[in-house]
């Protein structure tokens, strides 16, 4: 028997893939969402080698180079209120805004989904007891939520981070204790609880495999959720303070030259809305490809 | 103590009531009795069929047996064992499932998706402590004994497969723990008949194979009298009538098992069914009347049916029926004349 089975596992390795190389080679197939993540990954890599980069430095100003517009010899996406270049505070700003976007939903996933988990497992009284409480935060509106957290803890980055985890734990949670719930109530698990396994076991063999699919793919649209929240707190002068560049609060204080300038007032939105365009697609088209029961 | 071997499985006076909730406020809007006082033993190496209409107790019958579910009363003893209860006379619920194993109807439900075959089947004996490698190698074993050749199916995901494929794959799965009784829930009823048939002769290979006792819950009478040695018949969370297959369609004594019987389809026209078939669904099992649960439909019901609970009455040979029209002077009119007291000494 032993000197027969490695030759039949090289055979079921032939015939068969993996989970995960079959959700690879459907998104291999799929051009938009490979599209999606590639910008995300120049996104990714123009935040990382900023310094190597920016033409120049993104906090230097000068007066007698006050807005000029995209183009300009020399400032390839003209300058902002300051004088300074909009390019070098662009790609600087994708650091923080990215860590704005990412951080707290990671976060959030984290707690978010261990409560879930556990609430959607064990049910009962737990369940009452933790969905109950994560219920009091959906009495108030999530930027207003945010904006009071952050308030309350004063301004910072730090600070910013902490108050949009809070706000995305609640719909992680929700989302992952609905999903569980059914999970739980299928016939596998009974199977696997009938073959004598605790729930310890139980739940990382059978449930999570099943569950964090789906919550994942749910956090990756809340990402963009995030960042536009974070622009929104740096906005409002809770998150991160000037000179930082980030994103949202670039738009912020380019906002008052909208009229004056309007091509490079938007740029930072610009930006905001293809990373979290992204992100959004490209969650659409993991479940798709994680799905793999079609 | 008796002459006869002791039961491989005893349920006594197995009991589970489901309280309804109607709000926060309200206590309970009712209970549904879906297993009442259920009592049968299966000796080793036979196969119980349990037939019913849907909504009997049949099944929740087979996961309180698995304690899946926690009965309200009753005892359950294998090999004699309480299971779940306390002391060297009773066995833990874990050595138990160890020694009793289930198959479900939804083959596909009962099979994770993210698991491959192979994984599925060497879940139970990794749980048990089975090393990975020997829980593999008997995954293996039991997809060539359920006749799927392991090297094409055993890194397969179950969507990949047929229905008939999965579910013999989730009988090997309940065959892994090397378990003596199997309970086999609806377990062919969702396959269409060809692969229904191979399944059946499967399971029946395998049971002289292994030496194992099948507890066999069906809708399908035909079914049932294929693969049991003796059948149960339950209406409403009680037993109507129980006892060998021959006397069961034989020797029918439950208005309800004939009603049953007369309903089911004849392979033969000229042979077809010529007594009325039962009218309507069985009443509601939330807070049911007292006495015998079949009166409002039976043709033969009396006043007396709704006084008293229908006890199991001896019909000999085993075969035991819940009926007032088969219990001596119980005051129905069909009811046999009470046999007269001996006299005093």
């Amino acid at each position: 028997m032993n000197q027969t089975a490695p030759s039949a596992e090289v055979v079921a390795a032939a015939t068969a893939r993996g989970y995960w190389s079959t959700v690879l080679a459907r998104l291999s197939r799929d051009k938009l969402t490979v599209t999606c993540a590639l910008i995300l990954l120049g996104v990714l890599l123009m935040a990382i080698c900023a310094p190597l980069l920016a033409p120049y430095d993104p906090f230097k100003g000068s007066i007698l180079k006050r807005l000029l517009p995209i183009g300009s010899p020399g400032y390839f996406l003209g300058t902002d209120e300051l004088g300074r270049d909009m390019l070098s505070r662009l790609i600087f700003g994708a650091r923080l805004s990215l860590v704005m976007g990412i951080a707290p939903v990671l976060n959030a996933l984290v707690i978010g989904a261990t409560l879930g988990v556990i609430a959607g497992f064990l049910g009962g009284r737990i369940n009452t007891l933790i969905m109950r409480t994560i219920d009091v935060f959906y009495a108030f509106p999530s930027v207003l939520l945010a904006v009071a957290i952050s308030g309350a803890l004063g301004a910072g980055i730090f600070n910013a981070m902490v108050a949009l985890t809070i706000v995305f734990i609640p719909p992680i949670a929700r989302v992952t204790e609905s999903v569980t719930t059914q999970v739980r109530g299928l016939d596998f698990v009974e199977a696997a609880r009938a073959s004598g396994a605790n729930n310890f076991t139980l739940i990382r063999v059978h449930v999570l495999g099943n569950v964090l699919g789906p919550v994942f793919i749910y956090a990756t649209s809340l990402i963009s959720v995030s960042m536009i929240l974070a622009s929104g707190l740096s906005f409002l002068g809770l998150g991160t303070k000037p000179p930082e560049p980030e994103w949202g609060l670039m738009l912020n204080t380019l906002r008052t030259a909208i009229y004056l300038n309007p091509g490079v007032a938007a740029l930072p939105g610009a930006m905001i809305f293809m990373v979290s365009i992204c992100f959004n697609l490209m969650s659409d088209g993991l479940r798709a490809a994680m799905d793999v029961t079609q | 103590m008796s002459t006869t071997p002791r039961a491989l499985l005893e349920v006594r006076e197995l009991r589970k009531h489901f309280g309804l909730k109607s709000g926060i406020f309200s206590k309970g809007a009712g209970t549904v009795h879906a297993v009442d006082d259920v009592s049968f033993s299966v000796q080793a190496g036979e196969t119980l069929g349990i037939v019913g209409e849907s909504g009997c107790g049949k099944s929740t019958t087979a996961r309180l047996l698995m304690r899946l579910i926690e009965p309200d009363a009753g005892r359950v003893l294998l090999d004699g064992r309480g299971i779940g209860e306390p002391g060297a006379q009773g066995l833990s619920v874990r050595d138990a499932r160890r020694q009793m194993q289930m198959v479900f109807q939804d083959s596909f439900a009962s099979l994770n998706p993210r698991l491959t075959i192979e994984d599925s089947i060497a879940f139970a004996p990794i749980v048990h402590g089975l090393s990975s490698r020997q829980a593999k190698s008997r995954a293996r074993d039991l997809l060539a004994k359920v006749g799927l050749a392991p090297e094409r199916f055993a890194a397969r995901y179950p969507h990949e497969l047929s229905g008939g494929q999965r579910q013999r794959i989730n009988i090997a799965r309940a065959l892994a723990l090397e378990p003596k009784i199997v309970i086999l829930d609806e377990a062919v009823s969702a396959l269409d008949k060809s692969v229904e048939a191979q399944v059946l002769n499967l399971l029946l290979d395998l049971k002289t194979e292994l030496g194992l006792t099948y507890l066999f819950i069906s809708h399908d009478l035909n079914v049932v009298r294929y693969m049991s040695d003796r059948v149960m018949v339950m209406y409403l969370g009680k037993v109507a009538e129980i006892g060998p297959v021959d006397a069961i369609y034989g020797r029918t004594a439950h208005p309800y098992t004939s009603a049953l019987l007369s309903a089911m389809p004849s392979m033969d026209p000229a042979r077809r069914t010529q007594q009325p078939p039962l009218i309507g669904d069985p009443p509601s099992p939330i807070d049911p009347p007292p006495g015998c649960r079949f009166r409002t439909r039976c043709p033969y019901a009396e006043d007396v049916c709704g006084e008293r609970d229908p006890v199991l009455a001896a019909e000999g040979g085993g075969h035991y029926v819940a009926c007032q029209m088969k219990k001596a002077g119980s005051g129905h009119s069909a009811a046999p004349a009470p046999i007269a007291s001996p006299p005093p000494l």
